[in-house]
């Protein structure tokens, strides 16, 4: 919305409004089970699982779905913005299928994070920061994600994969295209894990 | 030096994470020898034992839990797994591989204080460990070791994890507890202390991870034999996080009287074939460096302090000849402008400058004035703001100025980086 003459704040829009929105009965009934964990008059604690049920839903943050969860929670819409805008992990616009967020922090970045994006920015035809143009794979790339003794590490979504080279990389979104989340190799103590339970 | 390990003892055990294997391993004895003492034995036996905080500061347990209010209900237990200092990756491991060692001690520091329930903010990058967190939480209430009347004692206790969503910040205690009361992850003025006004306004102690995974092997073995596992106040086992330029990076546990020198050239195998060590970051992104003649320092809270740098996380970034300096500064200013909170003017602002200067003296637009831009701009953040991110801040840009100063003015004098690393991309992209 331009600031123009008629502006006034009360009509600003940062959100996108986006479809109407409520939780499907799952999300509904996990939500209910969510606020149990805080004091009965601290329902505000779980304005951070209520947003991430409602980006799961509808994979990003509408003014819509901020509207459901602020009256849920009986607290201001407004409330509810300031926290979708200062953590970085909910998205205010539609991403890809596939976040691939690259971690350019320095542990990372001297084993070779900054050729792993520029790898897949090549592959992708884009930047970080942007979706290709098919949807599938928003590239981003992202602080320490305390994986560093497996840098360069690559989160995709809430999944991580490690050790990526650029080479690896390409390959990984070749998987993905292929195979889906499938492809992701993750924390190497979750691949034993998955391995003893077979 | 060496140890039996304790903390990581059966993490590479392929079902070290489930309740059947921590049950078969002596798993919460501790909590039921915790429950048949007084509480307030509890917090003497952590003090006796000199266990410090892992989360970075160091400060004695103990006392932390003494000083919360015990005449104002409910309190709480905030365990800190936001886990986001760069370098640091321990309490990834233990939530992980034994995630019954943090639940149980969740438990035992809250019958110490006399708190009910325990909230574990976890990083919301962690989400692969929050699942396997939530399982070991889940079997234990199946087992009656979480809930009402644990053991038949009388003491209830619950655990819930709580996911944070991509904030560094959240990381300093009183931010965290913001957060998890559903608000931006910004500090509170101190004090009041979270021992006294912390969650809800309530007495509440924030522990790290590693911190109350340590207090089980206090209550099974002791003060004394805790103590007796490192140098005088640097008791107990210590994870260290080696990364970087080195051929096995990874956690180690060791006693802390060992040296930096046996956790990189020992442990970690060293730097890589052919390269030699240029600088060592002892304790995550935030601490000065320390350079190849101080490998000798032995790697404990106080001697780390002695050689003129912090312990914090112990998060050892070790950095090979092939280490640009001037961009490594750039690196950890980028990584603190993105994570300022914006509470506070001069740490908001202050740490774009930074960054912007250290941009273009990198990229070979610098000038000879920048660099006492660089201190002047520091020196108005640095001490003079709310929290010690402001401090951590600017560390990298004084630590790197004050050792490699030569290779700032190099940058200038050539206009260009004067160490242009393998590792980097030839056409650097990226959102700055
Ligand atoms: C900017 C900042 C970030 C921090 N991040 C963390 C963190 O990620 N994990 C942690 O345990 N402590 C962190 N701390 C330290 C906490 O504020 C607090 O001292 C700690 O959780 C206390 O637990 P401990 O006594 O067991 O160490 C951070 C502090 C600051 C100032
Ligand atoms: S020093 Fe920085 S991070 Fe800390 S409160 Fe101030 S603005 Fe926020
Ligand atoms: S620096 Fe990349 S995970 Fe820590």
């Amino acid at each position: 919305m331009a600031y123009g003459a008629t502006f006034h704040k009360s009509s600003r829009q940062l959100e996108d409004e986006g479809p109407a929105f409520v939780y499907t009965p799952e999300n509904r009934a996990r939500f209910d089970e969510i606020i149990t964990r805080y004091p009965p008059d601290r329902k505000r604690s779980a304005v951070l699982p209520a947003l991430y049920l409602a980006q799961y839903q509808q994979g990003y943050i509408t003014a819509n779905a901020i509207r459901h969860i602020a009256e849920l929670l009986e607290i201001t819409r407004a409330d509810v913005e300031d926290v979708v805008t200062y953590y970085t992990m909910f998205y205010t616009r539609p991403v890809g299928k596939f976040v691939v967020n690259v971690c350019r922090t320095l542990s990372c970045a001297i084993n070779g994070a900054e050729r792993v994006t520029e790898a897949l920015c090549g592959k992708l035809g884009i930047k970080p920061g942007e979706t290709d143009a098919s949807g599938t794979f928003t590239l981003m790339e992202v602080e320490c994600l305390g994986a560093c003794d497996r840098a360069p590490a690559v989160m995709v979504n809430d999944a991580w994969q490690e050790c990526v080279t650029p080479e690896s990389a390409g390959q990984l979104i070749d998987d993905l295209r292929a195979r889906g989340e499938d492809a992701l190799s993750g924390c190497h103590h979750v691949i034993e894990k998955m391995k003893a339970k077979g | 030096m060496a140890i039996e390990p304790v903390l990581t003892r059966y993490v590479r055990e392929p079902n070290s994470f489930t309740l059947d294997f921590y049950l078969q391993h002596e798993g919460y004895d501790a909590l039921k020898a915790a429950l048949a003492k007084k509480p307030d034995e509890i917090i003497e036996m952590v003090t006796a034992a000199g266990l410090r905080g892992r989360g970075g500061a160091g400060f004695p347990t103990g006392l932390k839990w003494k000083f919360v209010d015990k005449k104002v209900e409910p309190r709480y237990i905030v365990c800190n797994a936001d886990e986001s200092e760069p370098g640091t990756f321990k309490d990834h491991l233990l939530m992980e591989r034994n995630p019954h060692l943090l639940i149980e001690g969740c438990a035992i520091g809250c019958y110490a204080i006399g708190a009910k329930v325990a909230y574990i903010y976890i990083r919301g990058e962690f989400f692969h460990v929050q699942t396997v967190l939530e399982r070991a939480i889940d079997e234990a209430y199946a087992k009656g070791i979480l809930g009402k009347n644990i053991f038949g004692s009388g003491f209830d206790c619950d655990v819930f994890v709580h996911r944070g969503a991509g904030a560094y910040e959240a990381g300093e205690e009183t931010a965290l507890l913001e957060s998890l009361e559903g608000k931006r992850a910004q500090p509170r003025n101190k004090p009041p202390f979270p021992a006294l006004v912390g969650v809800y306004g309530k007495p509440t102690a924030v522990n790290n991870v590693e911190t109350l995974c340590n207090v089980p092997s206090i209550i099974m073995k002791g003060a004394e034999w805790y103590s007796s596992l490192g140098p005088e106040k640097n008791g107990g086992p210590k994870l260290y996080c080696v990364s970087g330029h080195v051929k096995r990076p990874g956690v180690y546990e060791a006693s802390m009287s060992i040296t930096l020198r046996e956790l990189i050239e020992g442990y970690a195998g060293g730097v890589r074939e052919g390269r030699t060590l240029k600088a060592v970051i002892p304790g995550g992104s935030s601490v000065p460096i320390l350079l190849p003649d101080q490998l000798d320092t032995v790697a404990s809270f106080d001697a780390i302090q002695k050689a003129g740098s912090l312990l914090g996380s112990a998060a050892i970034v070790v950095l090979d000849d092939t280490t640009c300096m001037v961009w490594l500064a750039e690196n950890l200013l980028h990584f603190y402008r993105h994570e300022s909170c914006g509470k506070c003017t001069p740490c908001r602002e202050g740490t774009d400058w930074l960054h912007k200067i250290l941009h273009r003296i990198e990229r070979g637009e610098g000038q000879m004035r920048d660099l006492d831009l660089l201190s002047s701009i520091s020196g108005n953040i640095g001490g003079k703001t709310l929290c010690a991110f402001g401090d951590a801040a600017v560390t990298p840009v004084l630590t790197t100025l004050k050792h490699f100063r030569h290779e700032y003015e190099a940058h200038i004098k050539q206009g260009r980086c004067t160490l242009p690393a393998p590792w980097r991309a030839q056409h650097p992209v990226g959102a700055h």
